[in-house]
């Protein structure tokens, strides 16, 4: 591997990891060893490790979700040692490396739990629900014709600056996964945080906040109680002043926007 | 369905509603903790007596009662209805779960601790607000019904004392998320406030719980 420290020790370690053949069947926990791990390994390529044991023995390889392997798809969601994308802070997955353990450790390595993220299998969740609440009013609709001018909509570089923040979420779910009520809060406030200080999501603003709550609800995600683990799990840092923000953003648009219904 | 029941049976209308009635709820402990420190009044409790006699017969006073209940009321049934919802929608449980590690336990256990509050509200009632509307009354020399003289009898009971006292820790650590959570829920953040309304809810809840704690304390070792 190119840039290996070529004095960190390889480690063996125990995985305890959730298996589960489909949506239909029941899960449980299996344990796995894996042997001469580098240090220098990401999380995911020590599973891939395993997964050419298993593959060798003629065994199940565990199923997990991943793409970009850099930090800003969202698809590798694991929850590990009881913390979402584990015991690191401001990382996904497939950014924590194995140095963050040490030779002898149990792992355990479960998927995301929300009744609204069903188990595909083993490891992978279905998290489409969260495209559906996108899909609900995370978007600006805009009428086709020329580009307009970049500078035609002046954006003031602090809310320029703030809109980037909320928009930094990859939609990983990591939210939702830590938090004790399984709430899709913070995902759903970066959007609509996101849109809301924006000139172009202004035309929106209302049935936006209105449509998006609705499906959260719909999904069956739990409520916000502020405790926080969502922030604190989040990989891109995604803060709690989002989800005030999203609270004021449903009150006003229930207030005083034009729908009865 | 209208658009207000829409609004307040969403998710965030449910908070809405339990912050709002938390708030409330924290202005009554105000009022209550003010009138109660005429206990300490060292009159036999005539004082004391005469307040509540006003509380309990002026018509303004019982008619702000029932949105006293109303806001008990609320507060009590979003928050075990929430709660349940809340609880179902992780569906299967995690194996190793380190939530303690992001956030903190009073947080976590609003429900735990307003539970603890509630069973101690319904202790409460019926030690005082029951035997004063519904009991045989005993007057004091101004011919006010003897409120005081219930409190004093009240606490000479260990056992309630240390209910009196284990609530009042419950409330204090239902306080100390609840007060600055309410203002997060009703979107009210702001760069400037936030750090203050975080600080005067610390000193609220402290304040309003060592004031009620020190009642069953002083009865029970001093009277």
């Amino acid at each position: 591997m190119a840039g290996s420290n070529p004095n960190a020790k390889p480690m063996n370690l125990t995985l305890k990891v959730w298996r589960q053949k489909n949506r239909a069947t029941a899960g449980q926990v299996v344990d796995y060893n894996v042997r001469d791990i580098s240090p220098d390994m990401s999380f995911l390529e020590m599973l891939d490790v395993l997964n050419e044991d298993l593959l060798r023995k003629g065994d199940d390889p565990v199923a997990f979700d991943h793409d970009c392997r850099e930090g800003i798809c969202g698809s590798c969601n694991l929850f590990i040692n009881g913390r979402a994308h584990g015991p690191e802070s401001g990382t996904t997955t497939c950014q924590l490396h194995m140095r963050k353990f040490s030779d002898g450790d149990t792992i355990v390595i479960e998927p995301w739990r929300a009744n609204s993220f069903p188990v595909n299998k083993d490891l992978s969740v279905d998290r489409s629900a969260f495209d559906r609440i996108i899909q609900a009013g995370g978007y600006v609709s805009v009428n086709t014709g020329g580009a307009p001018d970049g500078n035609e909509i002046p954006v003031p570089k602090e809310i320029a600056d703030r809109a980037f923040e909320a928009a930094t979420c990859i939609g990983c779910g990591a939210c939702v996964a830590a938090c004790k009520n399984a709430s899709a809060m913070l995902f759903v406030s970066a959007k609509v945080s996101q849109l809301a200080l924006l000139p172009q999501g202004h035309a929106e603003r209302a049935t936006r906040v209105e449509n998006m709550v609705a499906q959260m609800d719909k999904e069956g995600f739990g409520a916000c109680t502020n405790i926080g683990s969502c922030a604190a799990e989040c990989p891109v840092g995604i803060s709690l002043e989002n989800i005030a923000t999203l609270n004021r953003e449903f009150l006003a648009a229930k207030a005083s926007s034009n729908n009865l219904s | 369905m209208s658009w207000i029941s829409k609004t307040f049976s969403s998710s965030i209308g449910r908070k809405i509603i339990m912050a709002a009635t938390g708030l409330f709820l924290c202005s009554f402990l105000v009022v209550h903790l003010a009138g109660n420190f005429q206990l300490f009044k060292n009159d036999g409790g005539l004082a004391f007596n005469a307040y509540s006699e006003f509380m309990s017969h002026n018509t303004v006073i019982r008619i702000l009662e029932i949105g006293l209940v109303l806001g008990f009321g609320f507060h009590i049934y979003e928050g075990l209805t929430l709660t349940a919802k809340n609880r179902s929608a992780r569906g299967v449980g995690y194996v190793s779960d380190h939530i303690e590690q992001n956030s903190p336990w009073h947080a976590r256990s609003m429900a735990m601790l307003g539970s603890i509050v509630l069973f101690f509200l319904i202790v409460h009632l019926y030690n005082f607000f029951g035997t004063l509307r519904f009991g045989e009354p005993v007057k004091d020399s101004m011919g006010n019904e003897n409120a005081y003289g219930l409190v004093v009898d009240a606490f000479r009971n260990p056992l309630y004392v240390a209910l009196y006292v284990v609530a009042q820790a419950a409330l204090l650590y239902h306080l100390l998320h609840g007060f600055q959570s309410a203002f997060q829920t009703l979107g009210l953040t702001h760069r400037k406030y936030t750090p203050l309304i975080k600080f005067v809810g610390v000193v609220f809840s402290l304040v309003v719980c060592a004031g009620f704690a020190a009642m069953p304390i002083y009865f029970y070792f001093f009277k």
